[in-house]
């Protein structure tokens, strides 16, 4: 057997599981079949660790969220994730709204949510004086927080890469035969064989599930599409703003990012499982679905759009657990909102489901369990002078507007997990993040990635594979 | 912390004019302070001709129209320092820089000019839907892409909005073998120059679409196709009269936005208007003895206007430096019909003759610009043809402005005689 344990998906649940297999004696495989770990539904998601009202008490997504949202603060220091608990709030905008409130209420008590309150009209606009003068009361839950969502699934990575665990990028999975103890995984270059495979596929869990003979469950994927705002509107509100679910939708949120941005949407539409395209009327509906919780937004102030696809199934609950129709396959899939929440609880989740498997789990002496990442903004006069002093480079700033220095750019280029394309650059440091959107720096980032990885600068990526961003010289641009 | 008498922020054809005039105005220490690799600013990768015609009385490229001013201030004792990003500046005049060279440091300045030239608006600023493929660029970074790095962008391009960059992208992609398809445009007219519609798209019959705009992007990894349609009098989409172009391109020139991240972390009042500083007849902001000029302040058309106004905030913060301010009584500048701004915003009665910078909003043909003395004209200046692409400008002399009886004037278009 190549592997005891074989995940296949690193989004930040298959990244999770990494984590927390890899702290133990045994050989740990992860396959990708894109070129970076945390470039599904990880990188494009409403990056809140909920509270846990929502989901059916007694059910896996009410326990995993209310124990992910305990144990996101710990974490996040421990990998320096940048995290803020900063609150949620959901507003009851019209009278039937206010027994739905009720509602939540009664179920994060059941589901073990800390602190929840009931607020009235005054006590809500008090808090939040952006709200909308509509407003008739809310639910306050102060335990709900924010995430840097794809950070938290490098970071998470990285700590399994740096305990030996072996991630496989662009390996997509094309069949799988069960052999005696465990399976023989196609991919590829090669066929890998392992004890047990987790299925952390996503989107695309249900497919590969079916080539493991898995046909239990559907995946539906669910598009939903967002508005970016500048940090200008950073400060809009302070706390999560959710809306009552109601007949008309789930409603959308409004929330400050870690980063300062504001965050407004999602949509939600049927989809397929890699489409992220932007509609007009997708947009069009999260503005006008978003003014109703808060008015003054000023979307003019918009600086991205992005669309992310969840992994919706026909199961109400996460499906998690040992496949029931092939021995060995561990499925985790359909983890759609609270996945994110839920993450952090998964790997102590998946270490009790592989104990009662029969895989006898010890643990190592020498373990990595912390991660640091220096923010070149967020030092000190001392601490920067220091730095440059060190190498020049920390002192010369590529992205103007986040303030991202060639020394973080070059720094992530030689971490566990190097990013090899534009975007994997963003989002390991920000450069590009910001109200220009690499108008300015992405032709020196192009370069900078080119020369620290020996590559051709028409062989850095955009993003994904095929997503080329130059196609050659220009006429004697050899001199250039 | 170290001192320096006047710090200009940006080393583009703004802060290199401004240090100029206010060394040949006597003072010398002077400090520019550039975030790129070398000063000159956008110019560097502007190879196309075209500058330097008002300035200079003959045609330059965008290189060796900076490599003047790079020649004139190297005479001086003017002190450039590359590399080097302002991070924070204060009403005090205070500023925080980090560069490779010298690491994090702190500058006193006496006076300050704002030069920080603009940036481009993306695709996230006017929501274009669709895919999220690699592709689309906007027309600057296409062109350092091209002029300053040495690569081409793609080989089927359209280009979304007629600003001056897109235009020329169209010409220099076509040179550089690519097929440019088409140019689009939302409004009813280009937003650029008219001379370079005219070599840009006509000469190489590019199509230019007026009142389009692109209402999907399609493409799985890279850009496969834009689709093009055109749009009615409140600028929304048209059903029924969708254009497909196969194109792994799409640059965007959808307009400029001047970079006053830093002016407003000092407090400096910004016109809504401009989105750059509001400013006196010198050039000065609300902040005494911080001056701005060049495309900070408001976007130009041409460098030779940039060049001229910076030279006027250059004198303007020589003369704060020797104690010497501009007095009298304030008059405000009001943009009245199809006017969208001024600039400057306001002046001193006593300050001399003024030139007053303006964009009209749409195109307008025989007709005149009217000053207006509450209902009371003092002047009117006739003219053939105005475009938004084009900025305009009216001189009013000192002893117009002594007999002013308002603290207002408002400035506007005559509406056409129906």
């Amino acid at each position: 057997m190549d592997f005891d344990v074989l995940i296949i998906g690193c989004g930040v649940i298959g990244a999770a599981c990494a984590e927390a297999l890899a702290a133990y004696d045994l050989r740990l495989g992860i396959l990708e079949a894109d070129n970076d770990v945390a470039n599904g539904t990880t990188k494009a998601n409403s990056a809140i660790i909920h509270a846990g009202y929502d989901p059916a008490p007694g059910t896996i997504m009410a326990r995993l969220n209310v124990a992910g949202n305990a144990r996101a603060e710990a974490l996040c220091r421990r990998l320096d994730v940048p995290f803020r608990r900063i609150g949620s709030l959901v507003l009851a905008l019209e009278e039937a709204d206010l027994p739905t409130l009720r509602t939540l209420y009664e179920r994060g008590l059941a589901n073990g949510v800390p602190e929840l309150k009931l607020l009235s009209r005054e006590e809500t606009l008090a808090l939040e004086p952006n709200a909308s003068p509509e407003v008739l009361g809310s639910l306050y839950a102060p335990s709900a927080g924010i995430v840097n969502p794809w950070e938290l699934c490098y970071a998470l990575a990285e700590t399994a890469v740096r305990n030996g665990a072996s991630l496989m990028l662009e390996t997509p999975v094309l069949g799988a035969s069960p052999i005696e103890g465990g399976w023989a995984v196609k991919t590829p270059e090669r066929t890998i064989t392992s004890r047990f495979v987790l299925n952390c596929a996503g989107t695309r869990a249900d497919a590969v599930a079916r080539l493991f003979g898995d046909d239990s469950f559907t995946i539906l994927p669910s598009k939903g599409e967002y508005y970016l705002l500048d940090k200008s509107e950073g400060t809009r509100v302070g706390h999560v703003i959710f809306q009552c679910p109601s007949k008309a939708g789930k409603g959308v949120l409004v929330a400050p990012t870690v980063h300062g941005n504001l965050l407004v949407g999602p949509s939600a539409d049927e989809s397929e499982p890699t489409d992220t395209a932007n509609t007009a009327r997708g947009m069009a509906l999260v503005r006008s679905r978003a003014v109703r919780s808060v008015p003054s937004i000023a979307f003019r102030e918009n600086i991205r759009n992005f669309a992310g696809v969840r992994a919706n199934s026909d199961c109400p609950d996460f499906i998690l657990g040992p496949s029931k129709k092939a021995p060995g396959l561990i499925n985790l899939a359909g983890m759609r909102s609270p996945g994110l929440s839920a993450a952090p609880a998964v790997g102590e989740e998946i270490l009790s489901i592989l104990a009662g498997q029969g895989l006898a789990l010890h643990k190592k002496t020498d373990v990595v369990t912390t991660r640091r990442r220096v923010r070149f903004h967020e030092l000190s006069e001392a601490e920067k002078n220091e730095m440059v002093e060190r190498d020049p480079r920390w002192g010369r700033i590529i992205c103007r507007c986040e303030t991202v220095t060639e020394g973080e750019i070059v720094e992530a280029l030689h971490t566990p997990i190097p990013p090899r394309s534009v975007n994997g650059v963003k989002r390991r440091v920000g450069a590009g993040m910001g109200r220009c959107q690499g108008g300015f720096c992405g032709p020196r980032v192009q370069e900078i990635i080119a020369r620290e990885l020996g590559l051709d600068q028409t062989q850095v990526l955009m993003d994904w594979p095929g997503t080329w961003v130059l196609c050659g010289r220009t006429k004697g641009g050899e001199q250039a | 912390m170290t001192t320096h008498e006047l710090v200009i922020i940006g080393g583009g054809p703004a802060g290199l004019a401004a240090a100029l005039s206010a060394w040949e105005q006597g003072v010398r220490d002077i400090l520019i302070l550039e975030r790129d690799k070398e000063a000159g600013g956008i110019l560097n990768q502007c190879i196309h001709n075209g500058f330097g015609l008002h300035r200079f009385q003959e045609e330059l490229t965008g290189p060796e129209y900076a490599g003047r001013y790079l020649d004139l201030v190297g005479k001086t004792g003017v002190q450039i320092r590359t590399d080097t990003m302002v991070l924070d500046l204060d009403e005090r005049r205070v500023l925080h820089t980090i560069s490779p060279q010298y690491g994090y440091e702190a500058i006193q300045a006496g006076a300050v000019v704002l030069a920080m030239g603009c940036r481009e608006r993306t695709r996230g600023a006017i929501s274009i839907p669709g895919a999220r493929c690699s592709g689309i660029f906007t027309a600057g970074a296409a062109q350092r892409f091209l002029n300053i790095e040495g690569y081409m962008v793609g080989k089927r391009v359209v280009i979304l909005g007629s600003g001056d960059i897109g235009l020329i992208m169209a010409r220099r992609m076509t040179l550089e073998g690519a097929k440019v398809l088409a140019c689009v445009e939302l409004m009813p007219y280009s937003g650029g120059l008219n001379r370079n519609i005219v070599q840009c798209l006509n000469d190489f019959d590019i199509p230019l679409y007026l009142s389009h705009t692109v209402t999907d992007i399609r493409g799985k990894d890279r850009l496969a196709q834009v689709v093009v349609s055109q749009v009615d009098e409140t600028r929304a989409p048209i059903a029924g009269t969708e254009m497909v172009f196969d194109c792994d391109t799409l640059l965007l020139s959808v307009g400029l936005l001047p970079e006053n991240e830093l002016s407003r972390q000092a407090g400096v009042v910004i016109d809504r208007r401009t989105n750059g500083p509001v400013v006196w007849e010198n050039r000065e902001t609300s902040i005494p003895g911080v001056f701005a000029c060049g495309n900070v302040l408001h976007v130009h058309d041409l460098v030779d206007y940039v060049s001229a106004e910076s030279e006027a905030a250059g004198r303007a913060a020589a003369a704060f430096l020797q104690g010497k301010s501009p007095e009298g009584p304030e008059l405000k500048l009001e943009p009245g019909f199809d006017v969208g701004y001024t600039v400057p915003q306001h002046v001193h009665k006593g300050a001399g003759d003024v030139e007053i910078f303006f964009r009209v909003r749409s195109v307008r043909r025989n007709t005149a610009i009217r000053v207006r003395d509450g209902q009371t004209q003092i002047a009117r200046f006739r003219r053939e043809h105005m475009a938004p692409g084009e900025m305009e400008t009216i001189k009013l002399p000192r002893v117009l402005l002594d007999r002013v009886q308002g603290d207002t004037l408002t400035i506007e278009i005559e509406e056409a005689e129906a």
